[in-house]
């Protein structure tokens, strides 16, 4: 599904990136783990266009995601979540979810302004379908709080959905469980294992604990200081001595 | 839910025809004084500018200094159409609004790329440059402007000019588009990253508000009779802007409000003199410093807020037909 | 080439006076980002009160001068006070509106205490003009003060910044403004140090404006304010090596636009130059792109 080579960026004097290797086939369910400041952040920046990279090539479906500004990463089916969280805070919750149907979903603009038939079908369509994804992760009853009011787990859960409402084939979760007690992540776990399923998606996911990211992922990919360390399956990626050593190394 | 909105709307229409006939009436009976009907026609013409550039500054989040400068484009082209080219008068609105609609795409796609104050300073200078082309510009006179241009803005047509351009603004700002345009005041990063062609969108913000900006200057040259590029200074651009930070950035209705008062208050200290700017420049400092989101913050005044209505702030409407 | 030369010296001349202005700009953005709009009558008010000292109480020009400095000084400090910090926290645009605010308030205020009419200042400096190369080259002594006045100031301000306590502070405030505070920078008494210091720069750049045209009046501060932060930001805004740059740059522009083209076309010219840069290079002259990081 997704192929990346080499993939190297540097800011100033500092490589954040360096040859990383990816690939992912469809349907699977990927950890990238690795310390602080590994670099996992700028990986996803460079999937979706957010930086341009310094070498390297991103082959999405056999297309070439390099060059592509973030909004046309997203028309090909990636999709993402933020290590800080990134709401519209002053729109509502439904209002954040409808943003992301804009690309794939929009009336005409002659609709919206004039209150064509048009526009009433477009957004009854999206006020459906978002209210749909936000049963999902039970936040249907919050629609119209304004997202800036939700507690913090709820807001992790809230970019989640938006992004799901982005019609991703591909979807980059960064930290999600980030802040969350030991409950709400165990939760939230086991619900990105049913939407994968139920959306047919492919997920890589960041997390910066090891035992969380064990517990549901078929493969992990380790970075530490920018370079791809490891690759296996979780039981693989517990025994390895480099990833042992990148993790004590540092956090002993 | 729908029943209550379609009586809302109807107490707005029906509030809407009582104030058109009222002034007609008292414009019939000679009963506004000249200097009434002038502040009139300013009120209109201050609410198309406060709430165009709304769209732009408090909705999309561009600081935009420059609109005195479109509101100078309208007014001039469509000046030109009705006493050069003979043309009439909805013909030359029509125009002059279209050809600063894409001016504003044309200057309006670079500088967008660029943030906040660089944006501001970019847009500030683009309102000089306009100013300063129509100075060497000798067909529509120069430093001396136009003058003789015929006085066709009516109260009717000023009426349904405000009223569409809130109307329309409103339409947008409730709509998928209008909400990929707060997106991304809210958080440029996050809009990209969930599809929204940022820069479209904001050039499209821009555009549209350029728009409006020329309309109100179409209605201005035609009811003012005389145009030059002194009127269209960087100070008629922050005269806007302060309405538009006044009312609250993303209100609407606080914008409108803000453009009434402001005009008001203008008026009312006109007698003093020299000393009116003075007031009126310290009033806006208090203002600022004791209430710096502005009267109304981001929120509206409904209706339904006012009647204590139940359902919420009432923003937008459709919403609320979910669950 | 005499043309050229006249206009290369004019230029200079008005370079340096934007200069000055420009430094109080960028240091006041600098330290809290804010487009300082009521700059412009800073100087205004220095001007006149220059205008006073010297026309009204016969005193000496440079002690005219200082006493600008100080006037405006005090000027910038309370402004400072009174108008921007109760907004520090309450987003940038409502600090703008305040500054234009400020600025109509006291472009105003001047119209309404000293009148509408252009005063004439006194030539309170003696005028004498030296010829160079044949008459190639011609150069008044006010030329020549505006020029020594400015580098004057310009290595004044190099001292204050690069070796006094407080200016290493205004260093450290506009690069991170937490982190001076905990370094135990007292931030509040920095910025107002920023407004005072801008201030009494603005005020040399007023009185000299003053001596140069001969003429003060309430709004001459508008104009070269909004120029000078053209010229701030076509250095790098908040770059002080920038400001005068940009400054020189801006008046050297100006005055070849005008003598070789004219004068309606100057602003448009200086505008258009700022967009360019603004598209090509917005961080200026001196500056470093930096994008947002994710
Ligand atoms: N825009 C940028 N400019 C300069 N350096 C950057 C930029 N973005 C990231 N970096 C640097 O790149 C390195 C990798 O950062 P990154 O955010 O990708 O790490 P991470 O693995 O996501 O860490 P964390 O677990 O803390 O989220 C860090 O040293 C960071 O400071
Ligand atoms: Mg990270």
């Amino acid at each position: 599904m997704i192929t990346v080579n080499k993939l190297t960026k540097t800011f100033g004097g500092l490589t954040a990136v360096s040859n990383v290797d990816l690939k992912i086939e469809k349907g699977e369910l990927v950890g990238l783990i690795g310390p602080n400041g590994a670099g996992k952040t700028t990986v996803f920046n460079l999937l979706t266009g957010v930086y341009v990279p310094t070498a390297g090539e991103i082959i999405f479906e056999d297309k070439s995601l390099v060059h592509l500004k973030p909004y046309q990463i997203t028309a090909q089916g990636v999709a993402r979540t933020f290590q800080n969280i990134r709401l519209f805070n002053s729109m509502t919750v439904l209002d954040n979810v409808k943003l992301a149907f804009h690309w794939h979903d929009k009336y005409s603009l002659w609709g919206a302004f004039l209150r064509l038939p048009d526009f009433f079908r477009g957004e009854e369509k999206m006020d459906e379908a978002a209210m749909e994804l936000l049963k999902v992760f039970r936040l249907d009853d919050k629609a119209g709080e304004l997202a800036s009011n939700l507690p913090y787990g709820e807001q992790r859960r809230l970019e989640i959905v938006r992004a799901l409402a982005a019609k991703p084939k591909l979807l980059l979760l960064d930290e999600p469980a980030a802040g969350m007690n030991p409950l709400e992540t165990k939760e939230l776990m086991a619900l990105i294992g049913e939407i994968r399923d139920k959306f047919d998606l492919t997920i890589l996911l960041i997390e910066h604990d090891m035992s969380l990211v064990m517990s549901i992922c078929e493969r992990i990919y380790v970075l530490d200081y920018g370079k791809i360390i490891a690759e296996g399956t979780p039981e693989e990626i517990k025994r390895n001595p480099r990833v042992i050593e990148a993790y004590l190394g540092r956090e002993a | 839910m729908k029943a209550m909105r379609l009586r809302n709307n109807l107490i707005i229409a029906v509030c809407l025809a009582v104030l058109y006939f009222g002034i007609a009436y008292a414009m019939k009976q000679r009963m506004l004084s000249s200097f009434h009907q002038v502040n009139l026609y300013l009120m209109g013409i201050n609410i198309i500018m406060a709430v165009s550039l709304n769209l732009i500054v408090g909705f999309t989040g561009q600081l935009a200094l420059g609109h005195a400068g479109f509101m100078a484009i309208g007014a001039y082209v469509s000046a030109v159409m009705t006493l050069k080219l003979g043309q009439p008068f909805l013909l030359a609105v029509l125009v002059g609004s279209l050809a600063t609609g894409v001016v504003g795409v044309l200057i309006g796609l670079p500088p967008l790329r660029l943030r906040g104050d660089y944006l501001a300073i970019a847009t500030l200078g683009f309102g000089e440059i306009i100013r300063g082309l129509l100075i060497n510009i000798n067909y529509v006179g120069g430093a001396a402007g136009m003058n003789g241009i015929p006085k066709l803005t009516t109260w009717t047509w000023l009426f349904i000019f405000t009223v569409a351009t809130v109307l329309l603004i409103k339409n947008f700002i409730n709509s998928s588009h209008g909400r990929a345009c707060i997106a991304i005041r809210e958080n440029e990063i996050a809009a990209d990253a969930m599809g929204i062609n940022t820069t479209f969108y904001k050039v499209l913000a821009f555009s549209i508000g350029a728009f409006f900006a020329g309309l109100a200057g179409a209605l201005y040259a035609h009811y003012f009779f005389l145009i030059q590029p002194q009127t269209f200074t960087i100070l008629k651009s922050f005269d806007a802007l302060v309405m538009v930070v006044f009312g609250g950035l993303g209100s609407l209705t606080g914008s409108i409000i803000a453009a009434v008062a402001i005009t008001v208050v203008n008026a009312a200290l006109q007698s003093l003199g020299a000393l009116r700017m003075v007031i009126y420049a310290l009033l806006l400092v208090v203002v600022m410093v004791f209430r710096p989101q502005g009267l109304m913050g981001t929120k509206e005044f409904t209706l339904r807020t006012l009647l204590r209505q139940k359902g919420g702030s009432g923003l937008h409407d459709y919403r609320k037909q979910v669950d | 080439m005499d043309l050229f030369f006249a206009q290369l010296i004019n230029g200079i001349s008005l370079g340096s006076i934007y200069a000055l202005i420009a430094l109080g700009y960028t240091m006041v953005y600098g330290i809290i980002q804010l487009i300082n709009f009521a700059h412009g009558e800073i100087l205004m008010v220095g001007a006149f009160v220059g205008f006073f000292a010297i026309a009204k109480y016969d005193m000496n020009f440079f002690a005219a001068m200082l006493l600008a400095m100080l006037a405006s000084a005090l000027l910038g400090v309370i402004i400072e006070r009174v108008a921007y910090k109760p907004l520090r926290n309450s987003g940038r645009l409502a600090a703008l509106i305040t500054a234009i605010g400020v600025s109509l308030f006291l472009q105003n205020g001047g119209l309404f205490v000293f009148g509408t009419n252009f005063q004439s200042f006194p030539q309170a400096f003696p005028k004498k003009t030296f010829q160079f190369l044949d008459g190639m080259i011609t150069i008044t002594s006010y030329q020549i003060l505006i020029l020594v006045v400015t580098i004057l100031m310009m290595l004044f301000l190099n001292y204050i910044v690069s070796y006094t306590k407080t200016g290493k502070a205004m260093r450290a405030v506009s690069y991170d403004k937490d982190a001076a505070l905990m370094m135990g920078i007292n931030v509040d008494t920095i910025i107002s140090a920023t407004f005072a210091i801008g201030s009494a720069f603005a005020a040399v750049a007023g009185v000299l404006l003053g001596l140069y045209y001969q003429t003060v009046h309430p709004l001459m501060g508008f104009m070269p304010g909004l120029k000078a932060f053209v010229a701030a930001v076509l250095g790098g805004i908040g770059i002080i090596p920038g400001a005068m740059a940009g400054g020189f740059l801006l008046g050297i522009v100006e005055a070849l636009v005008s003598g070789y083209w004219s004068t309606n076309y100057r602003d448009v010219v200086v505008f258009l130059i700022l967009i360019v840069f603004l598209i090509v290079k917005p961080s200026g002259l001196f500056g470093k792109d930096t994008g947002e990081k994710v």
